[in-house]
C-alpha cells in the first residue's frame, strides 16, 4: 500500500472509475490537482469558461451515457458551473462536479474566492459532498460515481478543500460502495407488471408516452418493442427524442406545447397512457385539469417523486424501464385498436406537422430539413435554447438514441455549443451539429476556442432571426407586438467571429444555398459555422397556450 | 391533517440543512422540527410534524426518501405513536400569586425549575394538549418567555407483543 497525497488520490480514482476525460479550467486552490493531472493519462480539456466545461461534461454523458467530469477552481470557477449542475439536475444527467475550496482552517472566513458551493448547490445536485480529511477522498469518489450514474441519474459535486488535496494518506480504493439509505429500486413490482400487462391488452384506445428515462436506461430497445408487438402508438418527450424511432409507422411526435396535433389529441382521447421514463412536465401536460381525462395511468419510472406528483396514476411501477419492460413484453399481445390507428391516421392527415415554405425567404424549418436530409439523420444534434431547439425537435427525425441533446428541464441557453464538445468527444466518429439561434449562441460562444483549439469538426447551424426568436414570438401573440428587449439587429458579423477564431464561418441568405453551405460544412474536416439569415418572424407552430389544454391548440392547421 | 414523521438519517454535517431546504425549496410546511442522536451514534432520529394532505404528504415521505442521507422514513400518524413535548415557561410570580402557580404546575405534574423575585421558571413534558393547557393556565399571570423543543415521537409496540 501506497502513501498518495490527496491530489494524487484523487487521480487514481478517477482513474479507478476509468475517467479519460476531465473538462474544466484552473485557479489557485486546484493547482495541485491541475499539477498531477499533467502526467496522468487523463486528458484535461481546457475549457473557455466554467459553465463551457460543465455542459461539456454533461454532453459528453448524454452521448456516451458514462459519467461526465469536470474540474474547477473555487469561488467564482465554482459557481459559474452552477447553471451547468442545475440543467444536468434537472434532465437527469450523470455527472461529478469536482470543485476547489480554500483551505478547511479558513472555510466560513469569507477567504478569497471563497464560495459555500456545497450550500450553493445543495438544491440543484442529487448529492453534493464537503471533503474534510484526506482518508475519505476514495471512498467519496466511489460513491460520487456510484450516486451519479445509478437510480435516477444526476449531478453529483464533490467540493475538495486545498490543504486536503496536499494531505497525505494511504491510498486504498474501495471495491463496494454501502450507502444505507440509497438502494434504488431497478426490478419492479411483478404484480404491478402484470397489472399493467391487463389494462394494456383490455385497451383500445392506447397511447405510449415515453421520456428521457428511456434513453437514461437504455430501454429504447424495449419500448420499440413493446410499441410492435402491441401495436399501441408512441409519443416521446423532447428529451426522450431518439428513444422511439422518429420514422416509424407508430410515432407521433413529441407532446406538449408545440408538440403535433395528432400526439395531443392521441393523449386527450386515449383510454390508456403507458408513461415511461417521464415526469409528465408542464410543458407536456398543459392544463393537468384537462389532461387525459379519459385514460387510466401506467406509470414505469425509477424515481418514486416523478409518480403521481402532477397527474394521478393508477399503476405505479418503480424500477428500471429496461428491466421492467423485458418483463412486460411476454405478457402483453396485439390489442384490438384498428379504429384508433383509423383515427390517428385522420389526423396526421387532417393535421400534419407543417410550415408555409417560401422561395423568397429561409425558413428555419426548412434548414432543419436540409440538415436532417444531409446528414441521414445520423448526426448527434444539439440544440440552444427557444424556437431553433423546438423546431430541430420536430424537423429533425431522430433514430436512435443518445442522438439528441437538449436542456430539458432548465431550458438553458448556452447549452448546445459546449454540450456538441462533450458529445464530440465522446462519439468521435459521428457529425455533431449544434442547431443554434442566434441570440443563444452567444451566450457560450467563447467555446469555440475550445473547439478550435482541439481541432472538433462541430458544426454550428445558426438559424439567425435577429430576435431571441421564442420570447418574440411570446410578445407578438400575447403582448401585442411589443418587443421589449428582444431585438438583436446589432449582432456580431457570426462569419468573422468563426474566422477570428480560427474556424470556418458561412453565411447564407438565399434558399438555394442552404444545401450546399450544409454539404460543404460536412466535407470540411474542421468547425463551421453557418449562418442562415431566416424568416425573421417565423413562428414556431403548433402552439398550446398557456394555461390551456393540450387540445386547444393554435395554428399548424394544414 | 397534522402528520408526524420520523426520519432516521446519517449523523452527517449538512442533513438538516438537506431536510429543511427540502422543505422550503418545495413550500412544504413544518409545524416543528426536533433533532437528536439515536442509539446508534453513526445516526440521527428527525422528528417533523407536518401539515397538508394526503398527496402533499406522500411527496413529503417520497422526497425524504430520495436523500442519500435519509435512512428511513416513517410516518407515525398511519398507527400508534406516543408523542412528547418539553416546554420551559417563565412566569410572573410575586409573593402573591406564587402558591397558586404552584399548585397549577403541580396538577400538570410539572416542575418548578428556577425561582426569581419576580418569576418562576416552570417545566413540563406531555403531550401537545398537555403542554398547551399548562400554558394556557399560566398565561392570567403573565408569561416572559416560553421555549418550546418540538414534538418527539416514537411508534408504539403491538399490543399483542407486549402482554
Ligand atoms: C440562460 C437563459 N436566459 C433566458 C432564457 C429565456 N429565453 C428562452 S428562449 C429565449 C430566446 C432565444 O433566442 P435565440 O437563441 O435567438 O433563439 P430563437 O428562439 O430565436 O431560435 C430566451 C431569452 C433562457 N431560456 N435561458
Amino acid at each position: 500500500m501506497s502513501i498518495l497525497q490527496g491530489s494524487q488520490i484523487l487521480v487514481e480514482s478517477l482513474l479507478k472509475e476509468k475517467v479519460d476525460l476531465i473538462f474544466g479550467i484552473p485557479g489557485g486552490v486546484v493547482i495541485p490537482v491541475f499539477d498531477t493531472l499533467f502526467d496522468s493519462p487523463i486528458k484535461v480539456i481546457l475549457a473557455r469558461h466554467e459553465q463551457g466545461a460543465a455542459h461539456a461534461a454533461d454532453g459528453y454523458a448524454r452521448a456516451t451515457g458514462r459519467v461526465g467530469v469536470c474540474l474547477v477552481t473555487s469561488g467564482p470557477g465554482a459557481c459559474n458551473t452552477v447553471t451547468g449542475i442545475a440543467t444536468a439536475n434537472m434532465d437527469s444527467v450523470p455527472m461529478v462536479v469536482i470543485t476547489g475550496q480554500v483551505t478547511t482552517q479558513m472555510i466560513g472566513n469569507d477567504a478569497f474566492q471563497e464560495a459555500d458551493i456545497v450550500g450553493i448547490t445543495r438544491p440543484i445536485t442529487k448529492h453534493n459532498y464537503l471533503v474534510r480529511n484526506v482518508k475519505d477522498i476514495a471512498r467519496v469518489i466511489k460513491e460520487a460515481f456510484h450516486i451519479a450514474s445509478t437510480g435516477r441519474p444526476g449531478p453529483v459535486l464533490i467540493d475538495l478543500p486545498k490543504d486536503i488535496a496536499l494531505a497525505t494518506t494511504e491510498f486504498h480504493y474501495p471495491a463496494t460502495v454501502d450507502i444505507r439509505g440509497y438502494k434504488p429500486v431497478l426490478e419492479g413490482n411483478m404484480k404491478q407488471i402484470k397489472r399493467a400487462a391487463e389494462l394494456i391488452n383490455a385497451s383500445h384506445k392506447a397511447v405510449i408516452y415515453g421520456g428521457g428515462g428511456v434513453i437514461l436506461s437504455n430501454a429504447s430497445r424495449e419500448l420499440t418493442q413493446l410499441a410492435h408487438k402491441t401495436g399501441v402508438p408512441v409519443t416521446m418527450s423532447l428529451l426522450g427524442l431518439g428513444g422511439f424511432p422518429g420514422n416509424d409507422k407508430l410515432f407521433l411526435g413529441m407532446p406538449g406545447m408545440h408538440g403535433t396535433r395528432y400526439a395531443n389529441y392521441a393523449l386527450s382521447e386515449c383510454d390508456l397512457i403507458i408513461a415511461v421514463g417521464t415526469r409528465f412536465d408542464d410543458r407536456v401536460t398543459g392544463n393537468v385539469e384537462k389532461f387525459a381525462v379519459h385514460a387510466k395511468v401506467i406509470h414505469i419510472d425509477i424515481d418514486p417523486t416523478a409518480i403521481s406528483k402532477s397527474v394521478r396514476v393508477h399503476v405505479p411501477i418503480v424500477g428500471d424501464a429496461a428491466r421492467i419492460l423485458a418483463k412486460m413484453i411476454p405478457l402483453v399481445k396485439r390489442v384490438e385498436n384498428k379504429e384508433w390507428l383509423k383515427r390517428i391516421d385522420e389526423w396526421k392527415t387532417q393535421y400534419p406537422l407543417t410550415y408555409t415554405d417560401s422561395e423568397a425567404q429561409i425558413k428555419p424549418q426548412y434548414v432543419v430539413q436540409q440538415i436532417y436530409e444531409a446528414t441521414r439523420g445520423d448526426a448527434i444534434i444539439t440544440t440552444e435554447v427557444g424556437q431553433n431547439q423546438m423546431w430541430a425537435a420536430q424537423y429533425y427525425k431522430f433514430k436512435s438514441p443518445r442522438t439528441f441533446l437538449s436542456s430539458g428541464g432548465l431550458g438553458t441557453m448556452g447549452y448546445g455549443l459546449p454540450a456538441a464538445i462533450g458529445a464530440q468527444f465522446g462519439v468521435p466518429d459521428k457529425v455533431v451539429f449544434d442547431i443554434a439561434g442566434d441570440g443563444s449562441i452567444q451566450m457560450n460562444i467563447q467555446e469555440l476556442a475550445t473547439v478550435v483549439h482541439n481541432k472538433l469538426p462541430i458544426k454550428v447551424a445558426i438559424l439567425n432571426n435577429h430576435f431571441l426568436g421564442m420570447v418574440r414570438q411570446w410578445q407578438e401573440l400575447f403582448h401585442n407586438r411589443r418587443y421589449s428587449s428582444t431585438c438583436l439587429i446589432d449582432n456580431p458579423d457570426f462569419v468573422k467571429v468563426a474566422e477570428a477564431y480560427g474556424a470556418q464561418g458561412i453565411r447564407i441568405t438565399q434558399k438555394k444555398d442552404v444545401r450546399p453551405a450544409i454539404e460543404q460544412a460536412l466535407a470540411t474536416p474542421g468547425p463551421v459555422i453557418l449562418d442562415f439569415e431566416v424568416a425573421r418572424e417565423e413562428n414556431v407552430y403548433p402552439m398550446v397556450p398557456a394555461g390551456a389544454g393540450i387540445r386547444e391548440m393554435i395554428e399548424g392547421l394544414a | 391533517m397534522k402528520h408526524t414523521i420520523s426520519v432516521l438519517v446519517e449523523n452527517h454535517f449538512g442533513v438538516l440543512a438537506r431536510i429543511s431546504g427540502l422543505f422550503s425549496g418545495r413550500g412544504f410546511n413544518i409545524d416543528s422540527l426536533s433533532v437528536g442522536e439515536t442509539e446508534d451514534t453513526t445516526t440521527s432520529r428527525i422528528t417533523l410534524v407536518v401539515n397538508g394532505d394526503d398527496i402533499i404528504i406522500e411527496q413529503v415521505m417520497k422526497q425524504l426518501n430520495k436523500l442519500i442521507d435519509v435512512i428511513k422514513v416513517n410516518d407515525l400518524t398511519t398507527d400508534e405513536f406516543i408523542d412528547r413535548e418539553l416546554a420551559l415557561i417563565k412566569v410572573h410570580a410575586n409573593g402573591k400569586t406564587r402558591s397558586e402557580i404552584m399548585q397549577i404546575v403541580d396538577i400538570f405534574r410539572g416542575k418548578i425549575v428556577d425561582v426569581a423575585p419576580s418569576s418562576l421558571t416552570v417545566e413540563v413534558t406531555g403531550a401537545e394538549e398537555k403542554v398547551q393547557g399548562m400554558m394556557d393556565l399560566l398565561r392570567e399571570f403573565g408569561i416572559k418567555e416560553v421555549v418550546r423543543s418540538g414534538k418527539i415521537a416514537i411508534s408504539r409496540d403491538n399490543k399483542a407483543a407486549h402482554r
